[in-house]
């Protein structure tokens, strides 16, 4: 138990001083897209609600999973779909010009 | 337990791809990469979890995918100028589903009698954060929307209160770890999580809101790590470091631009300050007609044109975009100059004008243009204030004074299109209005913008 809080406290420690190098790179045209990216991904809090509205353990958890589950999906279905649409838009020289 | 491995390697790849996908953005080349990244990331560690043992019945996860689906495909197709709006509220949709998840976990290791100190605390961060979150989100989005009035609203003591209302939470998560058998206190964390959400955002502006939703990003962010040392899951401490530290960015870069630091932002009530209504006795202005703006625009052989709020407003980023055409098309040089709070979140004037269709190399981040603005001939101002007031500069008592602005005022002429002489949403005078060589166009940026569209094209006499 001790052992497993200090192996995922290396994990946020690793994953937060990579999450600051890799997010500094991102250009500044892209920082809507940006926000827009990281909110899509971190919806991976699915994988918890997942498995609380799957075990149906009681009905309150079941319907507080289910609610969590529909709210991860939309993050993760708007967060990507409008990242593309945005990025899509970026271009060098337009065409119409 | 072939499962159980099958569902880390899964998370395994899902925390590369995710890493990758955020690296693959540095770089609009190969931007659209990283969202595949992220989609391939994502699919994986859902099939992963569907593996698990635990899970009985798909029913409610079905039930759950559709809903989710039917609401995310609109919010995806919102406007563009509405993507403040919808970045709040996916925040919120995060928050949601963080504090959920511990709310449920909490009854059921209660019921269970597996709460151990440690599972408490983490559940207490993860729930503090994710409840004040999703109310705090679902304000800015609601004042975003201009559902909520906009303007910041405060009261004597409010600080006090804010702050006395966290410290409550906090002290009762306390009890919960050093008495697990006064579970009573649970539902008051939840409780005043939520109404500590709803009261950090009701003293915050319009013009705050870049800064307060990277905020509310880092938070999701850190509510999802929380989430993931509850569940002992370290793709989603993965995740949410990914996020929590992209929210921090964003945030540190949005103060710095403004020359504030976050307990001032957060707990300083931007433009109650209202200069005293002093209005230094109302200086005349020039005012003049789009056809004026165009003949100065066309005499031009450098022009610099500083977007704001006010465009996104009156979604005259298309007009803009015909003007710069029509001047690059006459062999003048044409370029934007972004401040990064211009808007109301992170990269919003970038978004706006990609979708015009300006290409990307026009678009030139403030300290760089500044270096070019004294050898420019003309700057339009559209929709934006507070970003080119001069008072900024050299006005110590100015509420803006020390924020790096768009240097407008050293241009040697200045257009700016505002709809009327109104103060911006700090409330402050622009003395930039009133230079002997500014030039206003006043009424709304699209029609007036149009009309300068029209004498630049249009015009034949030349």
């Amino acid at each position: 138990m001790a052992l497993d809080l200090w192996s995922m406290a290396f994990v946020f420690l690793l994953a937060t001083f990579v999450g600051f190098q890799v997010i500094q790179n991102v250009s500044r045209l892209l920082h809507t897209p940006l926000m827009s990216l990281t909110n899509a991904i971190s919806a991976i809090a699915i994988v918890g609600s997942l498995i609380i509205a799957g075990e149906e353990k009681t009905t309150l958890s079941t319907v507080l999973g289910t609610i969590a589950v529909a709210a991860s999906v939309t993050n993760i279905v708007s967060g990507f779909l409008i990242t593309d649409r945005m990025l899509k838009m970026f271009r060098e020289r337009g065409p119409r010009s | 337990m072939i499962a159980e491995h099958l569902t880390q390697a899964s998370y395994l790849a899902a925390a590369a791809l995710f890493i990758l996908s955020l690296r693959w953005l540095s770089n609009p080349k190969t931007a659209r990469r990283g969202v595949a990244a992220g989609v391939a990331g994502m699919t994986a560690a859902i099939a992963g979890t569907l593996l698990h043992p635990d899970i009985v019945s798909f029913k409610w996860i079905a039930v759950a995918i559709v809903v989710g689906t039917a609401i995310g495909i609109p919010l995806s197709r919102v406007p563009l100028t509405a993507v403040p709006q919808r970045t709040a509220l996916s925040h919120a949709f995060g928050g949601l589903a963080a504090g959920l998840v511990g709310t449920a976990k909490y009854m059921l290791w209660l019921q269970d009698g597996q709460l151990t100190a440690f599972r408490t605390a983490a559940i207490a961060v993860e729930v503090i954060l994710g409840y004040l979150t999703f109310t705090g989100s679902l304000m800015a989005a609601g004042k975003l929307q201009e559902i909520i009035p906009t303007r910041p609203i405060t009261y004597p003591g409010q600080n006090v209160v804010n702050l006395g209302l966290l410290a409550i939470a906090v002290l009762s998560s306390v009890v919960l770890v050093v008495r697990p058998d006064l579970w009573q206190f649970f539902p008051v964390v939840i409780v005043l999580s939520l109404a500590f959400g709803v009261l950090l955002i009701v003293p915050i502006g319009g013009a705050d809101m870049p800064t307060v939703i990277s905020l509310l990003n880092a938070y999701a962010g850190l509510s999802a790590v929380a989430m993931g040392f509850v569940l002992e899951n370290k793709v989603l401490i993965t995740a949410g470091a990914l996020d929590g530290s992209s929210g921090f960015i964003l945030s540190v870069i949005m103060c710095r631009a403004m020359n504030r630091s976050f307990t001032n932002v957060l707990f300083g009530a931007f433009g109650q300050v209202q200069a005293g209504g002093s209005a230094a006795e109302a200086k005349a202005v020039k005012s003049g007609t789009p056809q004026d703006a165009a003949d100065l625009l066309g005499n031009a052989e450098k022009v610099v044109i500083v977007p704001g709020y006010g465009m996104a407003v009156s979604q005259a980023q298309h007009r803009v975009r015909e003007i710069y055409d029509a001047l690059t098309k006459q062999g003048i040089d044409v370029k934007f100059a972004i401040h990064p709070v211009a808007g109301r979140m992170p990269g919003h004037m970038n978004v706006l004008l990609a979708e015009a269709e300006v290409p990307y190399e026009a678009l030139v981040e403030m300290d760089e243009i500044n270096r070019d603005l004294p050898q420019t001939d003309v700057v339009l101002v559209v929709g934006a204030n507070d970003v080119v007031n001069p008072a900024a500069r050299h006005d110590t008592k100015s509420p803006i004074y020390g924020m790096p602005i768009i240097d407008a005022d050293r241009a040697k002429f200045v257009i700016a299109n505002k709809r009327s002489m109104n103060p911006g949403f700090a409330g402050i005078d622009n003395e930039l209005y009133s230079a002997d060589n500014t030039l206003m166009i006043f009424g709304d940026a699209k029609t007036v913008l149009g009309e300068v569209v029209k004498a630049l094209t249009g015009g034949g006499g030349h």
